[in-house]
Formats: structure tokens, C-alpha cells, sequence
């Protein structure tokens, strides 16, 4: 193994590392959701800090690794790649962190009927799901799994609309509750942007595989 | 327009075949990058275009090599006008042992012109277009030997260009030369872009990328792959291409 590959490998590890973290964080806050566990949530908010650092040390070591082996073909797509999906794993664990802060600021029961009525739960359950099944695409340069995360995260877009429209009828229903739809609605919207994220980071995981830019396009 | 040209070329030292049927085509004013491990076959395939290695003893040429749509090997063609369509430099600066000037002159000089006025016009235009005139115009009855590498370098090409070639053949012009001179080397090859047609032989990847339109990557004396540089360095379509500019081959 020449310098290069073992800095890659390094890369690679830390990388690797920071995903599982990620994807630990959106499990846990799944879970604090479903119970209203404040305990749970609390252990997301721990994780966040470990990810920011992972980060940061995965975003300088690609700028050295770019600075110092000039690479090419493969191996710049890898590093471009890793460059972007660090950036989207950083923020599904912003997501992972604000859905644990809505847990732990919403004592209200009012919520519970809520998330079962908008599927919420089961929209980010996919959600965690397809990050995991990215890390797998990733891990074994599968394109074609890669692929199929496309038509999982329309199943998400479609459980938001029908959560943004049931809330809409609620609060049509009991406007005085109006404060507490909206930050509903702002829940929904951040879980079906991991799934969203999970698209991205599908995107660069064939670009990085296949050569292919394909954002823009119809997949 | 196709400037150079090479058709199903085999060639051979000895029984040994150094180069297997290579099909290549380079337009004119674009830089070609021949890229590939020592002993591909890169820097023969090079010296096709000059007939230098007619003068290897025991060596032997099939296929066509063209320039201008022209086969250079065919029977009736002037070496030396050939020569004088195809500067060459090499690897190491190899100034003649004569002044700054004369090295420019000598081309001229050795075609048999005469003409005082005329040489010195050539001369500066030529040490100018290699743009190495700040550096020399006062000490140019001084030894070529006194420049730097880099310098040395810029000269010989100017040597090359003084007789108004049409392609300039280079065999890794910049190996022997410090960061500075070699950018100055590689700057000076998009310059020369836009009046010749520049083949050049290179170890260093990243040079390839910088100053080529287009490469070819040879492996044993074949010619796996050629396109564009920026195809072939972000995407080739071989495994071995791949391998080798990665760093992984073998």
C-alpha cells in the first residue's frame, strides 16, 4: 500500500465512522420521538458534538489529500464525493439533533395523536432506512442500490404531503392549537429533508461509482 | 486539420517490438501528452516523427507515419527538410558549446543562410517568442553554459523554433528543471500552441493535465487508450489507463 491509499483508507475510516454516528443519531431520535423519551433525545444532542468534529477532520483531510496527491479519475470523484456526502451527514445530524430538541421541548400529549395521525414516525423510519441502505451502496460501490433510493424518498415526499394536508385540515378544525400544527409541520418538513439528503447522497455515490454527474436528471 | 498520423505502425529493435500497431491521429495546434510506464514505447513512438531512430542500427518500421498527410518514410523524402519541419527537445538542456546567440543562429547558420541582418531578426524574434529575452539580451555573445537549466532549457527551444518548424517534438522537456523553470516551460508550451503542433513525452501527470488537448496512453509498446485529457483524467475508459495515472499500476 503506497502513501496515498493509506491516507485514503484513513479517509475512509473516519468517513465511515462519522456515517454510523449519523445514522445512530437518527435512530435515537427516531426512537425519543416514538416514546417522547427526553433521556434519548438528550444522548443525540451528546453524539452532535462527536459529528461536528468528525466533520471537520474529514473536510481537511480531503483539502490535504487534494493539496498533497493531486488525484485523479477515481480517486478525485471519491474525494469530491466524500467532500459533499460529509456536508449532507452533517446536516441529517442537524436534523437527527433539532427533531431531539422538538422531543424534548414538547411536553404537551397534544403531539402524540399528532405524529400517529401524519405517519410521521413511519416517514422517518424510511428516512433512517435509506441512509443506512446509502452506507451499504457506498461500501460496496453498488450503484444500482443507489438507484433505488431515488423512488424510496418520493414514498417520503408523498407521506409529507399527506401530513402537511391532515394538518392543514386540523388546524382549519382547531385554530386556536395553530402555534403547536406549525411546528409540526416543521417537523415533517425536516424528516422528509433526511430523506431528501439521502437522495443527495445518492447522487454522489454513482457519480463517484459511474462517472456520472446526475443531478438535474431523471435518475 | 490532421497534422500528424500514424497507420497500423509496427516497429521493431531488433526482433524485439517496441511498438504494435499504432493507429493515432494528432490535429494540428493541439499539444498530445504520450504518457505511460518507462520502456512503452512512448518516447520510439516520438521519435518517429523526426526519423530519429533511423539512426538505431538494426531497427525496422512497418505502417505509415504521416505528416501533413504525407508519408514521412517513404522512399524520396529529404530527411533533413523533415527535420527542419520537426524541432525536437530533449530532456536534458543541451546547449551547444557556443554562444547564447550562435546556439540560436546554428540552425540557420548550418541551411546555409547567410544573411547578417536576417539571422540577428531571427534570433530575437525567436529568443523573444521563448521569452528569455530580458534574460539574455545583454550577454548574448556569452556561453549558452552560463544560463541556468531552466534557461537552458528556454534556449534550446528557441534553437528548435529558429527554423520555423511546424511541429515541435518534446521528450520530457521539464524533468531535469526546478518548478519555476518548468512553469515557465509549460507556459511556454500553450503559447507555442496556437502556431505548432507539440507532441510531448512526459512522466509527470499532473504536466500532462495541464498542458495537453489530448493524451495517449501507452503500455508495452501498445496504444491502450486516447482522448481527451480531461476524459482521460477524470473518467478513462480502460482499467489499466485508470491504474496507471492513479498511481496503481502493476
Amino acid at each position: 500500500m503506497n502513501h496515498f491509499e493509506s491516507e485514503l483508507g484513513v479517509l475512509k475510516k473516519d468517513f465511515i465512522k462519522m456515517w454510523e454516528l449519523v445514522s445512530l443519531q437518527l435512530k435515537n431520535s427516531l426512537s425519543a420521538l416514538a416514546s417522547m423519551d427526553h433521556e434519548k433525545a438528550q444522548k443525540v444532542m451528546l453524539i452532535e458534538m462527536e459529528v461536528n468534529d468528525l466533520d471537520l477532520k474529514i473536510a481537511k483531510s480531503c483539502e490535504n489529500i487534494i493539496a498533497l496527491y493531486n488525484p485523479v479519475a477515481v480517486d478525485l470523484r471519491f474525494v469530491l464525493a466524500l467532500i459533499k456526502i460529509n456536508t449532507y451527514l452533517e446536516k441529517l445530524g442537524d436534523i437527527a439533533a433539532k427533531v431531539s430538541k422538538f422531543v424534548i421541548k414538547s411536553v404537551d400529549p397534544f403531539y402524540n395523536d399528532l405524529i400517529n395521525k401524519t405517519q410521521t414516525l413511519a416517514m422517518f423510519e424510511e428516512a433512517c432506512d435509506l441512509v443506512d441502505d446509502a452506507l451499504i451502496a457506498f461500501k460496496n460501490n453498488d450503484a444500482k442500490k443507489a438507484r433505488d433510493i431515488f423512488k424510496r424518498d418520493e414514498f417520503i415526499n408523498e407521506i409529507n404531503k399527506t401530513a402537511f394536508l391532515a394538518i392543514i385540515d386540523s388546524i382549519k378544525e382547531n385554530p386556536a392549537n395553530i402555534e403547536k400544527y406549525l411546528k409540526m409541520i416543521n417537523l415533517t418538513r425536516r424528516i422528509e429533508k433526511a430523506g431528501d439528503m439521502s437522495k443527495l447522497i445518492a447522487e454522489e455515490i454513482i457519480f463517484y461509482i459511474e462517472a456520472k454527474v446526475i443531478r438535474h436528471d431523471s435518475k | 486539420m490532421l497534422k500528424l498520423e500514424s497507420k497500423q505502425v509496427n516497429f521493431y529493435y531488433g526482433s524485439s517490438p517496441a511498438l504494435k500497431d499504432i493507429n493515432l491521429e494528432m490535429e494540428s495546434n493541439t499539444v498530445t501528452a504520450l504518457i505511460g510506464p518507462s520502456g512503452c514505447g512512448k518516447s520510439t513512438y516520438l521519435r518517429l516523427f523526426n526519423r530519429m531512430n533511423d539512426l538505431i542500427d538494426n531497427t525496422k518500421l512497418t505502417g505509415e507515419v504521416l505528416i501533413d498527410g504525407i508519408d514521412i518514410y517513404k522512399k524520396g523524402i529529404n530527411v533533413d527538410t523533415l527535420r527542419k519541419m520537426t524541432g525536437m527537445v530533449f530532456q536534458k538542456p543541451n546547449p551547444f558549446p557556443k554562444s547564447i546567440f550562435e546556439n540560436v543562429a546554428y540552425g540557420l547558420r548550418v541551411n546555409g543562410i547567410t544573411d547578417k541582418q536576417f539571422i540577428e531578426e531571427r534570433v530575437e524574434t525567436t529568443i523573444k517568442q521563448v521569452v528569455l529575452w530580458d534574460e539574455v539580451k545583454d550577454k548574448l555573445k556569452k556561453s549558452a553554459f552560463e544560463l541556468s537549466g531552466g534557461q537552458q532549457q528556454r534556449l534550446c527551444i528557441a534553437r528548435a523554433l529558429a527554423i520555423q518548424p511546424s511541429v515541435i517534438l518534446m521528450d520530457e522537456p521539464t524533468s531535469a528543471l526546478d518548478p519555476i523553470s518548468t512553469s515557465k516551460v509549460e507556459e511556454l508550451i500553450h503559447e507555442l500552441k496556437s502556431k505548432y503542433t507539440i507532441v510531448i513525452v512526459t512522466h509527470n501527470m499532473q504536466q500532462a493535465a495541464r498542458v495537453s488537448d489530448h493524451t495517449a496512453f501507452f503500455y508495452l509498446g501498445e496504444l491502450v487508450e486516447v482522448g481527451t485529457t480531461k476524459k482521460i483524467f477524470t473518467n478513462p475508459t480502460q482499467e489499466k489507463t485508470q491504474n496507471y495515472i492513479t498511481g496503481r499500476f502493476g
